[in-house]
């Protein structure tokens, strides 16, 4: 019995300084894993999209080449903890935390990056328009706009330009950050090469049109409108830029290859860091209260057990925050909720427990068989209530994987978690504490554990119980 | 403490009190006001689509700016009834004003244009404004989660009935009791639901969105459970009753035996809802407080209606609800026996 006690106590300390340890590594990092917490974005500020591709017939391979395009674009953006991933036949979930301007970038990710070559029939076309090409007729810039459902007039869209280049024949690893020299004016510029056909038509339609104007064209847009010097035999030109934001932009679409698909903005979530930051503090406040009250009521009320449960909810937020940092868990506002609201689920279990140590000691057993009697008998309500929380959070976490509705996971993610570690908490060490302290009882003391056998006389008369 | 089964039809009439006005604003008041039936539940962008901007003007006080004023803004940009509620916030140390606007879901093709254009308008306008937060829903998500809302209720409904089924598995009268908790749950659904109807009619930042689901479906696995709990004891003690006990003594006792636990439980969860309802910040504000709500809906229910309508249960008493008025007079001289 003691010894069995010893090893419990044993257990509980290493899983404490374990937990402490991973919650207070100076360095942050545990079996070199970085354990810092997690903020989600709504707490940390960025912004949340998610992309459609409009081509009706895309593959899934496709899919796939457009999210390892997105990702190399994204790690070029150089933040940290980026989320690109597959959502369905069709869709890509982009995440972006602490991006100055997450639209701006947003939009650079999304940009096809098909580059082309047009023969503008002599005009001289303003940089900006939209452009429908033989390789590209369609624009999505072209096509409905929100609400707009009537099929848009072709005619009324504009002249289709042939394309000379094929955006798929760039070859990406030319694609380079450069200095366009006009005169004394310097100007960031990117460099390019088309390789294979693309390479051939270029030099062919710029040997006959020497003299004339040839447009460059960046996902249907206007870029530029060179006149033709000489004949372009390598493939290779160059795009001129007004600033170092907007070349940037331009060799990210460009250097990790031209997206498979088009791709549309079906859903964004954006928020600063501002409104993120005072969402911590908020929870941050309210987990304190929270975690205060409780523990005061347990005290109160509990007196002496009530100590050693408040003890055990220190552990179960030792542990919590371990978990939270070591799997890692990213915290979210809802799901900080969550967490908050476990703490009063987390001494349930305690309030359950010693309402029926209180029962049997008044019923005339002595404290060591009305402690084991209490965490006997109160099993099955800590049990069954545990576990009917626990299926709903399983069903919640389902429902929230829902790319809509994803604020849910978070909140069934720690709820879920924090029956599972109050379970530990609540019974294993809130156990082990009261047996240890059992022979501290003494009748004359039977304050500290709030309970009398003189109040048994006032109780409802009550037969023998069978749970 | 005695009389608490004696006053079942007290505690129904207090429910009954709770459940109604929210029922009326949920499936009249929008009769009545515009003509045209609808439910009294504001949906939220989760699923009716839209974009839901946060703007903070720093250089105007609350009150400078009307929402008339900046729904002007946002018509005159393409966001045509553009729905705006003004508040304040503060900022370094004073108040400044604050909008939450909620209009249709930006272009798929570049929302970036839009809200640049948005944003250089105001500015215009109001003079400095930053974009604390936008979230735009597209038609075909939202959809897509209302689907998902309906399966989640529909699966944890089943799964919650699976689980009474089986806690009753050994209980005398398994269908009876599983009905009464069934109807409790309802109850609760009710007064959350009908609340929720009040609060979209008269507050206007409220909405029913993909978190009050959550709170639903949480509250009812604990309403759920809190009433197995009194039915346990009321089993239990059914089966060790003296003989002279009737069955109302023994559903009173029960009851009373399992008061200090449901109150005790709660009150710690209640507390930490609390503490986020008043610290917690307002975007889960909505959340915690239906959950705040549920919590002591549930409490109630599993205690004044479901174990109480077991009592009516047993007796049969519906019979004599709308009999004749001798009928109404044995109840009465059957209380004082309890």
């Amino acid at each position: 019995m003691r010894n069995r006690e010893l090893i419990s106590l044993i257990l509980i300390a290493l899983v404490t300084a374990l937990a402490l340890w991973i919650n207070l590594v100076p360095s942050q990092t545990f079996l070199g894993r970085d354990v810092s917490f997690r903020l989600g974005l709504d707490l940390q500020g960025g912004i949340q999209v998610l992309l459609r591709s409009t081509d009706p017939e895309t593959t899934p391979d496709e899919m796939e080449t457009a999210r390892r395009v997105i990702e190399r674009r994204v790690n070029a953006l150089g933040v940290g903890e980026t989320v690109v991933q597959l959502a369905g036949n069709d869709r890509l979930i982009v995440e972006l935390p602490g991006v100055e301007n997450p639209e701006q970038a947003i939009d650079t990710l999304r940009g096809t990056g098909r580059l082309e070559f047009i023969d503008s029939q002599g005009q001289f076309l303003a940089p900006g328009t939209v452009v429908r090409t033989s390789n590209s007729p369609n624009p999505p810039q072209l096509s409905a706009t929100e609400g707009v459902t009537e099929t848009v007039d072709p005619a009324t869209l504009g002249p289709i330009y042939q394309s000379i280049t094929d955006g798929a024949d760039l070859d990406t690893s030319s694609v380079q950050p450069t200095i366009s020299q006009t005169g004394v004016a310097s100007r960031p510029a990117v460099s390019f090469t088309f390789r294979g056909e693309s390479a051939t038509r270029l030099a062919q339609f710029t040997a006959s049109n020497i003299g004339q104007p040839m447009c460059i064209v960046l996902d249907n847009r206007i870029v530029s409108c060179p006149v033709v010097d000489a004949a372009l035999t390598d493939g290779s030109g160059v795009i001129t830029t007004n600033t170092v934001e907007d070349r940037d932009a331009i060799l990210n679409q460009l250097k990790y290859g031209a997206l498979p698909v088009p791709l549309v903005v079906e859903t964004t979530r954006s928020i600063t860091a501002t409104l993120g930051q005072e969402s911590v503090q908020a929870s941050i406040v309210a987990g304190t209260v929270g975690l205060v009250v409780v523990a005061l009521f347990m005290i109160l009320f509990y007196r002496f057990p009530g100590v050693l449960a408040t003890l055990a909810l220190i552990i179960y937020t030792l542990i919590s925050f371990a978990i939270y940092r070591f799997v890692p868990i990213t915290l979210t506002l809802p799901g900080i909720a969550g967490f908050v609201l476990s703490i009063g689920l987390a001494v349930d279990a305690n309030v359950l427990i010693f309402a029926r140590l209180r029962e049997e000691y008044r019923r005339g057993r002595d404290i060591r068989r009305a402690l084991e009697l209490g965490f006997e008998e109160s099993w099955p309500a800590i049990r069954d209530s545990s576990v009917s929380t626990l299926i709903t959070c399983a069903v919640l976490f389902v429902f929230g994987s829902n790319f809509g509705v994803s604020i849910i996971q978070g909140f069934a993610l720690t709820l879920g978690l924090g029956i599972l570690i109050s379970l530990f908490t609540a019974v294993v060490v809130t156990r082990t504490f009261l047996r240890l302290a059992a022979p501290l009882f003494r009748e004359d003391r039977a304050w500290l554990f709030g309970i009398d056998r003189r109040e048994s006389l006032a109780a409802p008369p009550a037969g023998p119980k069978v749970v | 403490m005695e009389k608490l089964v004696a006053r079942r039809y007290w505690w129904f009439l207090f429910s009954l009190l709770m459940i109604l006005p929210g029922m009326y604003f949920m499936l009249l008041h929008p009769l009545v006001t515009t003509g045209k039936f609808a439910f009294g539940l504001r949906p939220s962008i989760d699923f009716s689509g839209g974009a839901l901007w946060e703007l903070r003007f720093a250089d105007k006080a609350p009150g400078e700016i009307s929402d008339e004023a900046v729904a002007a803004v946002f018509a005159a940009q393409g966001f045509d009834n553009a729905q705006v509620r003004m508040s304040q916030v503060e900022l370094e140390g004073r108040q400044v004003a604050d909008a939450i606007v909620r209009t249709r879901p930006l272009s798929e093709t570049n929302p970036r244009e839009e809200t640049a254009a948005v944003e250089a308008a105001l500015q215009a306008e109001f003079g400095t404004v930053t974009r604390e937060r936008l979230e735009s829903v597209g038609p075909t998500v939202s959809q897509e989660s209302t689907r998902s809302a309906i399966i989640a209720v529909v699966v944890a409904t089943l799964i919650i009935l699976l689980y009474l089924t089986w806690a009753f598995r050994k209980a005398p009268h398994p269908v009876r009791y599983g009905i009464c908790a069934i109807l409790a749950m309802i109850h609760d659904v009710l007064v959350v639901l009908g609340i929720a109807a009040i609060f979209s009619t008269f507050n206007q930042r409220f909405e029913v969105d993909a978190l009050f689901l959550t709170a639903l479906l949480t509250i009812l696995s604990f309403s759920v459970h809190d009433t197995i709990v009194v039915f346990d004891r009321i089993r239990e003690n059914l089966i060790n009753r003296h003989p002279a006990e009737t069955f109302d003594n023994v559903v009173n006792h029960s009851i009373v035996q399992t008061l200090p636990r449901s109150i005790n439980t709660q009150l710690t969860t209640f507390f930490t809802l609390t503490a986020l309802l008043l610290f917690g910040g307002e975007t889960i504000q909505n959340f915690v407080l239906i959950m705040l709500i549920g919590l002591v809906s549930g409490t109630y229910s599993s205690i004044f209606n479901a174990a109480q309508l077991l009592v009516v249960w047993e007796h049969r008493e519906w019979r004599r609800w709308f009999g004749r008025g001798g009928s109404s007079a044995d109840e009465r001289s059957a209380a004082p026996a309890n």
